[in-house]
């Protein structure tokens, strides 16, 4: 194993040609001047849009004919004339919004996917299959009929609308997280429950202190994945709305935008609020969003 | 494959005494505890909604007047429907456009940024921005960016390189592609990760034998990449395919459907239909219109996949 990875350790410190698939070389020469310049394109391609809302935020008659990639005068006008607009209040919502709905459909996702995944019983494929499905009824296919039932909740005769729980309870079953969280808890090996039990460990406390512990990376991935999938909710919160006043900050990018007395910048000042939190997730949980993806195509 | 299996034999269980068959009948609906706020808050914002969509679909939905059983002629109402198969046109192109941009640019991106370098690993970070983005902010961005006149962003990059000013948004010509443009931004970074993945999981070996065979790059790439990735791309790509069907946030908050309808997909249609015209109950057929076909299409995907594999 030591000469192994040594020997990986050795073709890291020392590139050559055989590492990628384009065969990069990477001495100094034509290859590297033109990988640096497609580099610098797909950057701006991809990236510059971004320095474009971080700049447009901050400057002074920021206008959608005005853009640019460095800032001129800069200042705060946008964001103040945005929190008249109530953009606070619409990011509170998104961040309760967010926030509960992540805690449930994790909390959700694990204790079901510990049954699951721990346990045999009788109907256990049926149930798989009734998460797997959920997968294919997201929020747009079903927004029609999702709209009368928020509006009162049958048997329980509830109305959801103009609260967040209109948006957080119907993002808490989502059988993404559930697959991702079952798949992960079988490989847990179970000689460690087994003795767990011998302790007279009961059924929360296995899960809490001794299965959950070993699944930090699964719970990476639905964390990210689930963030992402309540933070680009539209439709949700407009069904589940009564008024404008309930939306999330995402939605309210639209009121901003018709608003006439307000410029382009109000509306990237709303925009850079709204990728803030994003931003903050990505760069902590990088690792486990690549992970995410690349385990999803290799099981297919 | 099988050698493990049989060579340990299931092990007989003693027969349970009174407390543990207490115990094992404790055991036998704790996994349904566990279970049951998933399945409640499906059974509530998942079926409820699905079973009611059903139902609606087969109703003309009045308010204060009660709803009056139609049978099919909602269905009949949507197939029937210009504006509709119109829809479906521009879903499916778009779907298959996105689907078709996103992989080659996805591919190229990952061709270019394949690498240890710490400093593609920072490219690799700020060219995935899109996917970690809100559907709702990336539309918003691209409509100013999408400014159709001369001083706009796209257009002055474009002026820049000696090409005029395009209306992009405003145009029913140009609307269209431009929606699908965004999409493969979107998309793209996305497909990258996934096929670096599968870069990686290329045997350098193979590599160093073709330079000794002295092959060209083109085939290079040919015969040895491109096998490589197809396992992993092929079922990811249907089933993005799939899901674009359904496709809605960024073309509501690109275009609204327009202009002239030259951007409507199907959701937009069942959305304006559903929420703005009121019309519920041919909204529903709309929408279960859909869940039947991506239904469909999904579990055929997953049973072909499965098949070939075993």
């Amino acid at each position: 194993m030591s000469t192994l990875t040594r020997r990986a350790a050795a073709t890291r410190a020392t590139p050559t040609r055989f590492d990628t698939a384009l065969a990069w070389s990477p001495r100094p020469g034509p290859g590297l001047v033109l990988r640096i310049l497609l580099c610098a394109l797909a950057l701006f391609v991809f990236a510059a849009p971004f320095l474009i809302i971080i700049t447009g935020a901050f400057s002074e008659h920021a206008q959608a004919s005005r853009l640019s990639l460095l800032p001129t005068e800069t200042t705060l006008q946008n964001f103040s004339v945005a929190s008249d607009r109530g953009i606070w209040e619409y990011f509170a919502n998104s961040l309760v919004i967010a926030g509960g709905g992540l805690l449930l459909q994790m909390t959700v996702s694990v204790l079901a996917a510990y049954a699951l995944a721990r346990r045999r019983f009788r109907g256990r494929a049926l149930v798989m299959g009734l998460f797997l499905l959920t997968m294919m009824l997201p929020e747009e296919i079903i927004a029609v009929p999702l709209s009368v039932v928020l509006g009162d909740l049958p048997v329980l005769g509830l109305d959801l609308k103009g609260t967040v729980f209109g948006v957080i309870l119907p993002v808490g079953a989502w059988g993404f997280s559930v697959l991702v969280m079952t798949e992960f808890m079988k490989e847990v090996p179970t000689e460690i429950e087994e003795s767990a039990r011998l302790d007279g460990v009961g059924e929360f406390r296995m899960l809490w202190q001794i299965v959950l512990p070993l699944c930090r990376p699964a719970l990476g991935v639905i964390g990210i994945f689930g963030y992402l999938m309540i933070w680009d909710q539209y439709l949700l919160p407009i069904i589940a709305a009564n008024s404008p006043d309930d939306y999330t900050l995402t939605v309210a990018l639209s009121i901003l935008r018709a608003d006439v007395e307000v410029g382009s910048g109000v509306v990237l000042a709303g925009a850079l609020v709204a990728l803030v939190p994003s931003l903050i997730v990505y760069f902590c949980l990088q690792g486990s969003l690549v992970r995410g993806i690349t385990a999803g195509a290799t099981k297919g | 494959m099988t050698a493990p299996a049989a060579a340990r034999p299931p092990a007989k269980p003693a027969p349970p005494s009174r407390a543990a068959r207490r115990r094992r009948w404790g055991r036998a609906w704790t996994p349904w505890l566990f279970l049951a706020p998933g399945l409640l808050l499906a059974l509530f914002f998942k079926f409820i909604p699905m079973i009611e969509g059903i139902r609606l679909s087969l109703h003309e939905v009045q308010p204060f007047l009660g709803d009056q059983w139609v049978g099919l002629d909602n269905y009949e109402q949507v197939l029937n429907d210009d504006r509709f198969q119109e829809a479906f046109g521009h879903t499916l192109l778009l779907g298959l456009g996105q689907t078709a941009g996103a992989i080659v640019v996805g591919f190229l991106l990952a061709l270019l940024l394949e690498g240890q370098a710490r400093t593609l690993w920072l490219i690799r970070t700020a060219v995935f921005l899109p996917v970690v983005t809100a559907l709702a902010v990336v539309g918003e961005i691209w409509r100013l960016l999408y400014l159709p006149t001369g001083d706009g962003f796209v257009n002055s990059v474009l002026g820049f390189l000696g090409f005029g000013p395009q209306p992009f948004l405003d145009s029913p010509d140009t609307a269209l592609w431009s929606v699908m443009a965004v999409g493969v931004w979107i998309g793209a970074p996305y497909n990258m990760v996934i096929i670096l993945a599968g870069l990686a999981g290329v045997q350098r070996s193979l590599y160093e034998a073709a330079a000794v065979d002295g092959v060209s790059l083109w085939q290079r790439l040919r015969y040895i990449t491109l096998p490589a990735l197809r396992p992993a791309l092929t079922i990811v790509l249907t089933l993005a395919a799939i899901r674009g069907l359904r496709i809605f946030t960024e073309v509501y908050v690109l275009t609204g459907g327009g202009p002239a309808g030259s951007t409507e997909v199907w959701m937009t249609r069942v959305f304006s239909l559903g929420f703005e015209r009121n019309d519920i109950g041919v909204a529903s057929a709309g929408s279960m219109l859909l869940l039947a076909v991506t239904l469909v299409l999904t579990v055929t995907v997953r049973l072909l996949s499965r098949e070939r594999k075993s």
